[in-house]
């Protein structure tokens, strides 16, 4: 059954996009394209042929595959209720957080490889910004960690027990600085804009500016996988194990759906930050993740 | 002063002279009295040209003084027969003239000596020297191991209009910003010329700049009629003044609506877009296109604005208002979009004065600056219209500015309609002319301000009454430099919001 949630996953990230699509979409009172246009774009593009730049070498041609996979990888540590993830180990939670670390490096130094200066400030921008943000996600599952006495994935969500106040907090917190990490790490607002066409302001679109055809399909369908990466975590920390496989089937859709139009909400109603506060912005985000941490200690009695 | 002034001729806006009758300074005396007149605050250089003439190169200077709402037309005369031809630069005192005397240096090779900044303005190298290329363009170079250059464009991201950007950078921040335009040079003024039918002259000023349609058609057609001695009737004046104020309405939505696209406030954009539809699609009603063309004509109008017209525009305005305040209150009160342009791109007032901005670049930081306010044409002259002033030049200011002068655009609209002088009369906008008998020897001066702000043309007829020279300035050629300024020790990624808040017209000063 360990394979349920990682099909589950992959279906979700499926139509992420399409949702926040259409949430976006529907909020600026538009009709918006169908669910499955992300899907149709990709499919579009894993047909054509890849051009690439006399100036690239081989980094720039193998950058999105492996980023690619170093996404899918990750997925399969995404553990789905009483199951464990197809991959699950003592501190998998390290090795997951540094398997997406090298996807985005070799992005970024196959957008160095370019040797676009627009591309050199996107990876430039992207490389700031993940180094930020990792900090929050290590202080949010080492939290989890010390309270739980385990450093799985799958051990860590089992073994939470919803049993006082503070634990409903980390919860809360938990659930948010996932789905900020989410914004962060595949580059939407406020951080950045997937949708803006000017290059001097983006992150994530401009390293990719080079990228065509089947190349630019794997880093869009990537994408998709990294929400539904985030969406199974947040999933994970909701859903108690004790309930039916059928029920935990049902909420993991569910949670995934409303993770996408959560997404389409927060993008439809404010605008993107000074670049300049980004910095400030994701520090904000690491002291929430703070937080956490000392709610665990005060559980955990270990201030004293 | 009054000496001075002697020395000069003073028109009106919009008023045709015979040429004989502006005074031909020596240079000495020509640079010592413009730089006399500059002094006052109130008075600045609206155009500043030359153009030969039987061998002889003319230079006519406009400085329009707010205080009498009048214009003074100053001469001086050159022979261009071989040899290096040197003047000495009014630039080196008044910087806002740079832009001119570079535009006279370029078409015929006079160097003013002590011009700090003498560089091409639509070509990319000198154009009587073929060797060069666009990549011998002389730009400011600053030598460092830290400092890098990022180039942008002349490919527009958003595929608009091509201009080349070279940032002179700091890791993120921008020391200076250098803009290179005339990559669309097409010969507006010489075809304007070479073109010998009205009506082809016309068609040629509408496509001046395609989001300035009226804007420089009022300027063109009140050229001509200043120089053919057509005076218009006070409806046909509000008529204009209408499509004037309309075509400002429309664009400042669609500003706004661009601007909350570049900072993803995705809402903004769409409520703002659609809101333009409406206004533009009512000029199409009128005339028969959304950007008004053929609107404007020379001595009349084609298109009268009927009863009919009068009262869907009243319901369009009254529909529109509270639609636009609606969603300006939420669009102007939000934290994360006002974050995002406050303090941003600031232009000071002392800057913009040096630079000489005009129009909505000068209101927003203090520089009243308004045709329609101090050299009031058409309606402009009956209503009086009260410009809308900012201090603080930031791109939030532009943002808010566009906001004010939509609400000041559509009270006037009203003042207008609602005076009953204009429109229950009877009698309709005259037929155009369709052949003018120009007064020879004469020289023109018309401004509009368009919604950019102050637009000029002039024109000059010789002896035949054929004319011989046409100038036209848009504002966008003083408020590119105001862009430049506004990037100083700015993020580099604050660029994109920085030139849609102005929103310059790249084809209004390659020409």
């Amino acid at each position: 059954m360990n394979v349920l949630g990682f099909v589950l996953a992959i279906i979700s990230s499926l139509l992420i996009p399409g949702i926040i699509t259409i949430t976006k979409a529907k909020m600026s009172g538009k009709k918006g394209p169908g669910v499955f246009q992300p899907l149709f774009d990709i499919a579009r593009l894993i047909r054509k042929g890849n051009v690439y730049s006399t100036t690239t070498s081989v980094i720039f041609q193998i950058g999105p595959i492996i980023y690619f996979a170093s996404v899918v990888v990750a997925l399969l540590f995404v553990p789905f209720g009483q199951y464990k993830g197809l991959l699950s180990f003592d501190a998998d939670f390290v090795f997951f957080a540094y398997l997406l670390g090298i996807g985005k490096f070799m992005m970024i130094i196959s957008a160095m490889d370019t040797g676009s200066g627009f591309e050199g400030m996107g990876a430039n921008r992207e490389a700031l910004y993940s180094m930020l943000v990792e900090p929050i996600f290590f202080i949010l599952m080492g939290s989890l960690a010390l309270l739980t006495h385990y450093s799985s994935f799958y051990d860590l969500f089992v073994h939470i027990h919803y049993d006082s106040y503070l634990t409903y907090l980390i919860a809360a917190l938990g659930v948010y600085l996932l789905l900020q990490i989410a914004m962060v790490e595949n580059s939407r607002l406020p951080i950045d804009d997937p949708k803006t066409h000017l290059e001097l302001t983006m992150i994530h679109e401009v390293m990719v500016l080079d990228n065509s055809g089947f190349d630019m399909g794997l880093i869009n369908l990537a994408t998709g996988l990294k929400f539904a990466l985030y969406g199974g975590l947040i999933a994970n920390f909701i859903f108690p194990v004790e309930w039916s496989l059928y029920a935990q089937i049902v909420v993991f859709i569910m949670v995934n759906l409303l993770f996408a139009v959560a997404v389409g909400l927060m993008e439809s109603f404010r605008a993107r930050n000074k670049l300049a506060k980004n910095p400030k912005w994701i520090l904000m985000l690491s002291s929430i993740s703070l937080i956490v941490f000392l709610c665990v200690i005060e559980i955990t009695q270990k201030l004293l | 002063m009054t000496k001075d002034i002697e020395n000069t001729l003073e028109i009106k806006n919009g008023q045709a002279v015979n040429l004989s009758e502006i005074p031909v300074l020596e240079y000495q005396e020509f640079h010592a009295l413009v730089l006399d007149l500059l002094q006052a605050e109130d008075v600045h250089c609206v155009n500043y040209y030359a153009f030969p003439h039987n061998d002889i190169l003319r230079f006519i200077c406009c400085l329009a003084d707010d205080r009498t709402q009048g214009i003074y037309l100053l001469s001086h005369i050159m022979a261009t027969g071989g040899g290096l031809l040197k003047l000495e630069s009014l630039t080196k005192y008044i910087d806002a003239l740079h832009i001119y005397e570079r535009e006279i240096w370029e078409n015929f090779g006079i160097e003013f000596e002590g011009h700090p900044w003498l560089k091409p303005v639509r070509f990319p190298h000198d154009r009587y020297n073929g060797d060069l290329k666009v990549n011998d363009y002389p730009f400011y170079k600053v030598e460092s191991e830290e400092l890098h250059e990022v180039g942008v464009g002349p490919i527009h991201a958003g595929v608009i209009e091509p201009g080349h950007f070279r940032f002179t950078c700091n890791g993120e921040m921008v020391l200076h910003l250098e803009i290179q335009l005339g990559w669309q040079h097409r010969g507006v003024e010489r075809l304007l010329l070479e073109k010998p039918k009205l009506l082809q002259r016309t068609i040629l000023a509408e496509s001046i700049a395609g989001d300035t349609t009226i804007g420089h058609t009022l300027a063109f057609a009140r050229v001509m009629e200043g120089l053919s001695g057509i005076s218009v009737n006070s409806r046909l004046d509000a008529e204009r003044a209408i499509a004037l104020e309309l075509e400002r309405i429309a664009i400042h939505t669609g500003d706004i609506s661009a601007l909350c696209t570049d900072v993803a406030y995705q809402l903004g954009t769409a409520v703002f877009g659609a809101l333009r539809t409406p206004l533009i699609n009512y000029t199409q009603d009128w005339c028969g296109n959304r950007f008004g063309k053929g609107l404007i004509r020379t001595g009349g109008s084609h298109y009268s604005l009927t009863d009919e017209l009068i009262q869907r525009l009243r319901n369009l305005l009254d529909d529109f208002e509270w639609r636009f305040k609606e969603m300006a209150d939420k669009a102007y009160s939000l934290v994360s979009v006002e974050n995002r342009f406050d303090e941003i791109g600031t232009v000071t007032n002392r800057q913009a004065k040096l630079i000489g901005t005009v129009g909505m670049a000068a209101r927003m930081s203090g520089v009243k600056r308004d045709i329609r306010h101090s050299h009031p044409f058409a309606s402009f002259s009956d209503i009086p219209y009260v410009p809308v002033m900012l201090e603080k030049g930031d791109v939030y200011a532009r943002y808010y500015l566009r906001r004010l002068e939509i609400e000041e655009s559509i009270n006037y609209i009203r003042k207008v309609l609602d005076n009953k002088r204009y429109f229950l009369s009877e009698a309709t906008s005259p037929v155009p002319e369709t052949n003018l008998n120009l007064s020879p020897v004469s020289i023109s001066v018309s401004m509009v301000e368009g919604w950019r702000g102050e637009i000029c043309h002039c024109a000059v007829t010789d002896e035949q009454g054929k004319i011989i020279h046409y100038k036209v300035k848009d504002p966008s050629m003083h408020n590119w430099k105001a862009l430049e300024l506004s990037l100083r020790d700015l993020e580099i990624s604050d660029f994109p919001i920085n030139n849609k808040s102005y929103n310059l017209s790249y084809c209004g000063y390659d020409l």
